[in-house]
């Protein structure tokens, strides 16, 4: 961009480095096509942008932890500078990450930075999904990416249990017994499963060894990939928009990536990680040198996993203790169900797109994102769901809940049970009543105009509010969503006269459709027709 | 009788009955009475027992019943002790201010020498755990990590990690310990009060409670220290998973919301 002109000159050191490096990596053909990618701008596409950072700051903090942890399970007698853990036998693991709390330079901090941003990665995906979820994000061409956003979540949930783990601490152990138990309690490959992760009987001395390979190789290696995946994908398909003047769906209104984004994305993640790291110099997260050792023969009620492992653990606590003994085997359904259960939930979301597209039978591509309201029966499923899983999470922590609200234990099972099976019912019809009444309200702004708050009062002693039409930009913001027709099975007999039986499966589907998009399940938006007719000038409404 | 049959309606009559009808009574108690001990016991001890009794009758006697017998509203006291008394009394759970799961600590309204006079007139009904001396309770000196591991095999199931509590079945709970008296940790072991397992000096020797007492008062006293900043109530991962969604998502997002907010414009506004 410089001005000189003279071509005489020597080029500058910044250009000769440049070029001596397209010249090997080709980076001004990449720069061409990329510099100028635009992204669109809104606060909610940030929710990614603080999950990537997340996930970068426990990498780099999980690499200084790596140089003082100790996955070893061999006893030592704990003498460091901690005085209520002198003297005690514990696994080096244990005492490797009291010395990194008390002894090491920083190393307090760079564990709570880990913990705390692991926290808030898991609940940064979980926000980052459902703000794809509740926009259509998720439609083509973005399935795929939705698979690969959901396997993060669901690693990132398992990355975190093992790192939680690793302390072979009190509370943690207690948490590597449950799952324990719930490996157990699968029928015939329980036993053997259990007994190939844990090198034998139940604790052995190779879980944490084996965690630790699990927790900072395996599993982060495959979450990184699908990282840059996602990514690489987000960049393929090209970032959604929310519907407006000039957003179609194949542009993309925003900025461009340099140097806007590159800016605001880097000072971003400079700000992430500044906020990740004051939460972690102000608050404790898992003081495990309060909790004690790992003793298989030590236990507390008072025993939680991390949140994101909450709603397998309230599934566990609120289910009755179930079992079935059949020739001398025992099937316990009291954790064997919550397993299922576990599983179902999860994988519902991972399927949702590709159960919508086939009910809906919309297969083009959308890049426009749907507002929530205009999408009632998708609204209402993914509300019903995270009722589902909020109230799984209240039963996780169901004796804080008891202590700190003056509780009866009983009490608030039974509630769960109950609001387990009710809970999404009525989250469900409550969501879609909302959903119904906002787009009656958008339709109603359009043909009558925005409330003013002014009131006139007639000659004839009638007061009005004056409604002011909106401009076209809100007329076409209000309206650019589609509004799509239920699937018919059809005429059953064809012109021939032949009987055609629509299958079970086709019938169904027509049932959902109607469900999604029949009379009284979306309100029609207003037309060309209906606005002219109103704003002709005749009479006030 | 006749001349007794005509006084009958005299107004002095129904004293002389009522007058003739207390001595009676007084002849037949001094006749019949347990003769007890035949000096006067004015000791410390006797009178202690006597204010306790008196206290006992009006805080005490509607539930426990008037002998400390124990009523369908309360457990019989006899064998109880003064330490159950003392901590019971002392930690303001007793008198109960209604029947529920279980009776929480509240405001104690009886002072210490009021609290030792119910306790000896409740140990006078029957032998029982002892209110521990100073000496006894003392944690100092003893073995913190020791009493931690014992915690941990002993206490943790119910009062949590580190003493912070946590709910039993169908409202009852585990207190929390902070700021419990030393005194009144060891009476809770020794007598195991409500829902509480005793742990008398046979099964749990008094130098292993001086070190539990060592060790809560170490992690989960007024000035325990917390090396990695606010503990957040010390419950673990729930109230965590709280803090990290409010406090740390919360204010991530607030931030996101300020940079979109403050983007490049095409065009001034």
């Amino acid at each position: 961009m410089s001005t000189v002109t003279d071509t005489q000159r020597k080029a500058p050191a910044g250009e000769r480095v440049a070029d001596w490096a397209d010249g090997r990596l080709g980076i001004y053909g990449l720069a061409k096509a990329n510099m100028r990618k635009i992204f669109p701008d809104h606060w909610s596409f940030m929710l990614g942008e603080i999950c990537l950072y997340s996930f970068i700051i426990i990498i780099l903090t999980g690499v200084y932890l790596t140089l003082f942890f100790h996955p070893s399970m061999n006893e030592v007698v704990y003498h460091g500078p901690y005085e209520p853990m002198q003297g005690i036998r514990m696994s080096e693991a244990y005492a490797s990450t009291l010395d990194i709390s008390f002894d090491v330079r920083g190393g307090l901090l760079m564990r709570q930075i880990h913990h705390w941003a692991a926290v808030i990665f898991l609940a940064g995906m979980f926000v980052h999904m459902f703000r794809v979820f509740f926009t259509g994000a998720y439609r083509k061409p973005r399935e795929i990416n939705w698979l690969f956003g959901f396997l993060l979540f669901v690693l990132g949930m398992f990355t975190g249990f093992t790192g939680y783990s690793l302390p072979d601490d009190l509370l943690s152990g207690t948490g590597v017994r449950f799952t324990q138990g719930a490996i157990l309690s699968m029928p015939i490959v329980g036993t053997y499963i259990s007994m190939f992760l844990f090198g034998g009987e139940f604790p052995g001395t190779d879980i944490i060894a084996r965690f630790y390979s699990i927790h900072i190789l395996l599993l982060p290696g495959i979450m990184l990939g699908l990282v840059v995946g996602h990514l690489i994908l987000v960049f393929f398909h090209k970032h959604t928009q929310f519907a407006g003047p000039g957003k179609t769906n194949k542009n993309v209104v925003g900025m461009p990536l340099l140097p806007v984004y590159m800016a605001k994305a880097g000072g971003f993640f400079f700000l992430v990680f500044g906020f990740i790291a004051m939460i972690a110099a102000i608050a404790t997260i898992n003081p495990i040198w309060a909790l004690g050792p790992y003793r298989p023969d030590q236990v507390s009620t008072g025993a939680q996993p991390d949140w994101y492992m909450g709603f397998a653990e309230g599934f566990v606590r609120v289910m009755p203790g179930w079992e079935i003994n059949l020739w001398g085997h025992t099937l316990v359904l009291g954790v064997l169900i919550p397993l299922v259960l576990f599983g179902l939930v999860l994988g519902a979301l991972a399927l949702y797109p590709f159960i919508e597209s086939w009910v809906t039978g919309d297969k083009r591509e959308h890049h426009i994102l749907d507002k929530p309201r205009n999408a009632p029966t998708r609204t209402a499923l993914g509300v019903a769901w995270v009722t589902i899983y909020f109230v799984m999470l209240i039963g996780g922590g169901n004796d804080i809940w008891a202590t700190h609200f003056h509780l009866s234990l009983n009490a608030i099972s039974w509630f769960v049970r109950i609001a387990f099976f009710a809970g999404p019912v009525l989250a469900f019809i409550v969501t879609r009543r909302i959903c119904l009444g906002l787009q009656r309200r958008d339709k109603e702004k359009v043909l009558h105009g925005r409330e003013s708050g002014t009131i006139k009062r007639l000659p004839h002693g009638e007061f009005v509010e004056i409604h002011e039409p909106l401009g076209p930009e809100q007329l076409h913001t209000l309206t650019a969503h589609e509004q799509y027709k239920p699937i018919e099975i059809g005429p059953t007999v064809d012109e021939n006269g032949v009987e055609r039986k629509p299958s079970a499966l086709q019938k169904l589907r027509a049932r959902l459709s109607r469900s999604y998009y029949g009379e009284g399940n979306q309100i029609p938006k207003p037309t060309a027709e209906e606005y002219k007719e109103i704003t002709s000038g005749h009479g006030h409404h | 009788m006749k001349k007794l049959s005509a006084r009958r309606r005299h107004p002095l009559a129904a004293v002389v009955v009522l007058l003739l009808a207390l001595a009676a009574t007084g002849g037949l108690y001094a006749a019949f009475a347990p003769a007890g001990k035949a000096q006067a016991d004015d000791t410390a001890q006797s009178l202690a027992i006597d204010e306790g009794k008196k206290l006992y009758s009006v805080g005490c006697a509607s539930c426990h019943g008037s002998g400390g017998q124990g009523t369908t509203d309360g457990p019989s006291l006899v064998g109880v002790g003064s330490a159950a008394v003392d901590f019971q009394v002392g930690t303001g759970r007793m008198p109960a201010q209604q029947p529920g799961a279980q009776v929480p600590k509240k405001k104690v309204i009886y002072n210490q020498a009021q609290i030792d006079q119910l306790a000896a007139y409740v140990a006078s009904l029957g032998a029982g755990p002892i209110t521990p001396k100073q000496s006894q309770v003392d944690p100092s000196g003893a073995d913190v990590a020791k009493g931690g591991d014992l915690f941990r095999t002993n206490c943790a199931q119910c009062h949590n990690f580190t003493g912070k509590g946590g709910a039993l079945t169908d409202g009852k709970y585990a207190p929390d310990l902070e700021g419990v008296s030393p005194k009144h940790i060891y009476e809770a072991m020794q007598t195991g009060p409500q829902s509480m397992p005793s742990f008398p000096d046979s099964t749990m020797p008094e130098q292993e409670k001086k070190d539990i007492i060592a060790y809560i008062k170490t992690v989960n006293g007024d000035d325990s220290a917390s090396p990695g900043g606010l503990s957040l109530g010390g419950l673990g991962p729930v109230s965590e998973g709280l803090f990290g969604w409010i406090f740390g998502l919360g204010g991530l997002i607030a931030i996101a919301v300020w940079v979109a907010a403050h983007t490049a414009k095409a065009k001034k506004s």
